[in-house]
């Protein structure tokens, strides 16, 4: 535990001791104690289930803690509601933003705190008020525009406006570059550092190391519902927060080396998918060969998600033509996901919860979801679970499944773990052709590592592997050649020596 | 819906125990506030389900008609769908036997005659359950609106061919002719007496035999064919099933129509069991109560035989307090029966909280004590 001893003038901006919270017979919060000095920027880092969201839901009066406490500026205070959080001066930006589209910008900020009385006039007295203070942070926002029409990282910015303007001098943010492009997060960190010169306390939680490094002062590590360490951001690196996340020493770097491609396994032609209004996915085509990842970058929601679930064969393509291993498929001649598996296709869902998996099942059950028919696990009528659960017990052996137990319910094991057992189910189907989405999406370093290795060895044996995902490193470290989406077009296909995060997140921001 | 971490013993055997138990302790209270000795009113009605002559046989043909429902309603849960239709289902269940056993029964032996109405009951309840399956996986109507509709439907139709053109000639009561001599499925108590058990009367027939078959049949289909793992998985995440390549639409038709045609057995006790001729009304609510059974039995079978056996003692047994007491009339005991619906079936997670908290503690005490912590 730090002392903070150097600043002892100024009480610390958040100071807790010995927060514990337990949820059943889960240790959420063990013993947390962590001080935040005030006007800085602190991260909080860890992987999923660590318990950063449990310990930021206390402090904003989510959760009430079993024991500890908590002092903000100095003084003893139990946070009961987010009412009692709002007034002591923390204000929270969530990860999913909590604003209503179709009101305006200035009718979202006030929403919650309207004053009593005539709206007109507490509106327009609000409005001074949210002038002066984007003024005072640099966050310049339209007050009369509606929400929904601003894009990700504007409507965020209103969310930092909403809390200062409930007098917040304690920032949390919870994982907010998630939804945001490279650009978008660098003016994200430009307001952070700018809100920190005004005195702004901020506690930035995330899971990525480089934003850890990029825009925080302290940074404090959480594994297992315990605080292991703090740090200060000069005295550290990206790979010993690894470590201490994990636990153990952790590669990063360095998975990928030269793919040898074949003979074009799948390719698009000019594809469309039309939606409720603009097309979701207009004039795509790209080719991949049997040995290489194509990598597609992208903001979520910029029609990957859709493109993927058309080569699936879950979406039936509106226009243009789909040729997986010769067998074409297109709107007159569409293919069932059934059909597609026959060809030698693999589907890693981006959505493993609502897909990939089926929750309530044992997890003997949901790795033979898409492949009850096969003769490894029954004749197409019957079902045998001790097969099943003989075959699970094999998959979760080779890919290292904890705890390696069949019966156990897909909902039980972590985010890595549920991962690990659909790539286990799709990869043991030995495809010629794998789609990927969201390969990493919730899952913790240590799996990450493995999740990428079995990528690039089944590139190796010849499988022509499609990745979506909205995390733009893991693109550009898996990639052999990357195409970017914006709004449902391609932006074009860089070849992995001449893409890096600046070039690719201009065409992510659709400036081409 | 709450998720419960208990162990499955706890939740599939402690839990239901004590929500009769609570159900019972409510009813007794009643009891008691009009008069009466609670524990002599459940002695009587014990007796009166299992102890005197005849009376085991009534309480188990009772049960057969709540298996036969409960089953229905568990096999269509399994896919998320409530289907709240089976009395309409049962109802024309019976039409389907009835006008088999009525077309062919001058004509062929009684046992073939049996044997072809056995199924028709099974087919005209399927297709009763497949409507509403189809509006709902076709025209997203919604499975619990279309299927009560429909046994408002059935209701009409049977009235309309019971008091008209299926009604039998030179009476008023709106029924069928009796079907010929044989055309039945033969009582129990016949068989055992001539095998030289002795068996007191009870209209207990062979369906309870096929309502135990059919019980090992859903568990069959539901945990060991990949139909069943398909109609599950539906249940829990349409997109899965899709992802999997089926279609969820064809799912939810193929199991509204098994669910139908479980439902439509049930007129085997009631009509080809007791009646021998198609009545009015012979479902008198056994489709309804079914829900309760299979919320009760968790939608799996044995837990369905379980409940039906305690339905079945409650409608005997509820039938000799009545007789019994002067104080206590019909109406008290579907008081009874609707407590221990209430406490089963709305309520049926109201003491999870409790017991889980309690659990938690043992576990922790057992994990402290251990010196693990």
């Amino acid at each position: 535990m730090t002392s903070a001893a150097g600043v002892a003038e100024m009480p610390a901006a958040i100071s807790l001791s010995g927060i514990c919270k337990t949820f059943g017979a889960v240790r959420a919060n063990q013993d947390i104690s962590l001080e935040i000095q005030a006007g800085s920027i602190h991260g909080i880092v860890g992987e999923n289930g660590a318990g950063k969201s449990t310990l930021v839901s206390i402090l904003y009066g989510f959760y009430t803690a079993d024991s500890g406490s908590i002092q903000v500026f100095g003084e003893d205070i139990s946070i009961g509601s987010t009412a009692e959080a709002i007034s002591a001066g923390i204000g929270m930006v969530h990860q999913h933003f909590m604003l209503v589209p179709t009101f305006t910008v200035l009718e979202n900020i006030i929403l919650g705190s309207e004053g009593s009385g005539g709206l007109q006039r507490s509106m327009a007295r609000a409005r001074e008020e949210i002038t002066r203070l984007a003024s005072t942070y640099g966050l310049t926002v339209d007050l009369d525009a509606i929400v929904s029409d601003l894009p990700v990282g504007v409507q965020q910015r209103v969310e930092i406006l909403k809390a200062l303007y409930r007098g917040a001098r304690i920032l949390i943010l919870d994982e907010p570059t998630g939804v945001l492009t490279p650009q978008e997060t660098d003016q994200l960190f430009e307001i952070l550092r700018s809100l920190k010169e005004q005195g702004v306390t901020v506690l930035f939680i995330t899971h990525k190391l480089r934003e850890i490094m990029a825009v925080t002062d302290q940074v404090s590590v959480m594994r297992g519902g315990e605080m292991v360490a703090h740090r200060n951001i000069s005295a550290t690196s990206p790979a010993e927060l690894a470590e201490l996340m994990v636990g153990r020493p952790v590669l990063i770097e360095g998975i990928w080396h030269e793919a040898s491609p074949g003979n074009t396994v799948l390719a698009a032609e000019r594809l469309g998918l039309d939606g409720g209004g603009a097309p979701l996915i207009d004039e795509v085509s790209f080719e991949v060969r049997a040995g290489e990842i194509l990598g597609i970058a992208g903001v979520s929601g910029n029609g990957q998600s859709e493109l993927l679930e058309l080569l699936a064969g879950i979406r039936v393509p509106t226009r243009g033509q789909i040729t997986i291993n010769g067998h074409s498929i297109s709107p007159d001649q569409p293919a069932s996901p059934s059909m597609i598996r026959s060809l030698g296709v693999a589907h890693v869902p981006e959505d493993r919860h609502a897909m990939g998996l089926v929750l309530p099942f044992s997890a003997a059950e949901s790795a033979a979801l898409g492949y009850e028919h096969t003769p490894e696990i029954g004749d197409g009528f019957w079902f045998d679970p001790a097969r099943l659960n003989a075959r699970c017990s094999r998959l979760m052996a080779d890919f290292d499944v904890r705890p390696p137990d069949p019966a156990l319910k897909s909902s039980l094991f972590s985010g890595g773990n549920q991962q690990k057992i659909v790539l286990a189910r799709e990869i043991s189907a030995k495809p010629g052709l794998l789609l990927v989405g969201q390969p990493t999406r919730g899952v913790d370093i240590g799996a990450i590592e493995f999740i990428h290795r079995q990528l690039i060895g089944l590139r190796d044996q010849g499988c022509a592997i499609v990745l979506v995902s909205v995390e733009l490193d893991e693109i550009l470290s898996l990639s052999d050649r990357i195409m970017v989406m914006n709004g449902g077009q391609s932006m074009g296909i860089i070849d992995r020596g001449r893409a890096d995060a600046r070039s690719v997140g201009l065409l992510m921001a659709g400036v081409a | 819906m709450m998720r419960t971490s208990l162990p499955a013993w706890m939740d599939i055997g402690l839990l239901p125990l004590i929500n009769i138990l609570a159900a019972f302790v409510v009813a007794g209270v009643i009891i008691a506030m009009i008069g009466e000795n609670p524990f002599v009113a459940l002695m009587v009605m014990l007796k009166g389900a299992f102890v005197y002559k005849g009376a085991l046989g009534y309480t188990l043909f009772y049960a057969t008609n709540f298996i036969f429902t409960g089953l229905a309603v568990a096999v269509a849960f399994h896919a998320m769908l409530f289907n709240i239709g089976g009395e309409g289902q049962a109802a024309m269940g019976g039409l389907g036997l009835g006008l088999v056993a009525l077309a062919l029964d001058p004509v062929l032996p009684a046992f073939l005659v049996v044997l072809l109405a056995i199924p028709m009951a099974a087919v005209f309840g399927a297709i009763w359950g497949l409507i509403p399956g189809w509006l709902q996986a076709r025209r997203g109507s919604h499975i619990v609106i279309t299927t009560i509709m429909f046994n408002f439907i059935a209701a009409s139709v049977m009235v309309w061919l019971l008091a008209g053109m299926l009604m039998a000639p030179g009476q008023m009561s709106p029924e069928t002719r009796s079907f010929a001599d044989g055309v039945g499925l033969a009582q129990m108590h016949v068989i055992f007496n001539a095998i030289g058990i002795p068996m007191a009367r009870s209209p207990l027939n062979l369906s309870f035999v096929i309502a135990l078959g059919a019980s090992f049949a859903v568990w069959v289909l539901i945990w060991r064919t990949r139909l069943g793992y398909i109609i599950r998985a539906t249940g829990h995440s349409e997109r899965a099933v899709i992802y999997a390549g089926h279609s969820p639409q064809r799912i939810i038709m193929i199991t509204m129509a098994i669910s139908g045609a479980l439902a439509g057995l049930m007129a085997l006790n009631e009509i080809l069991g007791v009646q021998q001729r198609v009545i009015l009304n012979f479902t008198s609510g056994y489709g309804f109560t079914g829900i309760a059974v299979a919320l009760m039995g968790r939608n799996h079978p044995v837990g369905i035989i379980l409940a039906s056996l305690l339905f079945g003692a409650l409608y005997q047994g509820g039938a000799e307090l009545d007789f019994e007491f002067q104080t206590i009339t019909r109406e008290m005991v579907l008081m009874i029966q609707g407590l221990i619906i209430l406490f089963s079936g709305a309520l049926a997670y109201m003491f999870n909280p409790v017991l889980e908290k309690l659990y938690h503690l043992v576990v922790f005490a057992r994990q402290e004590a251990r010196g693990d912590g």
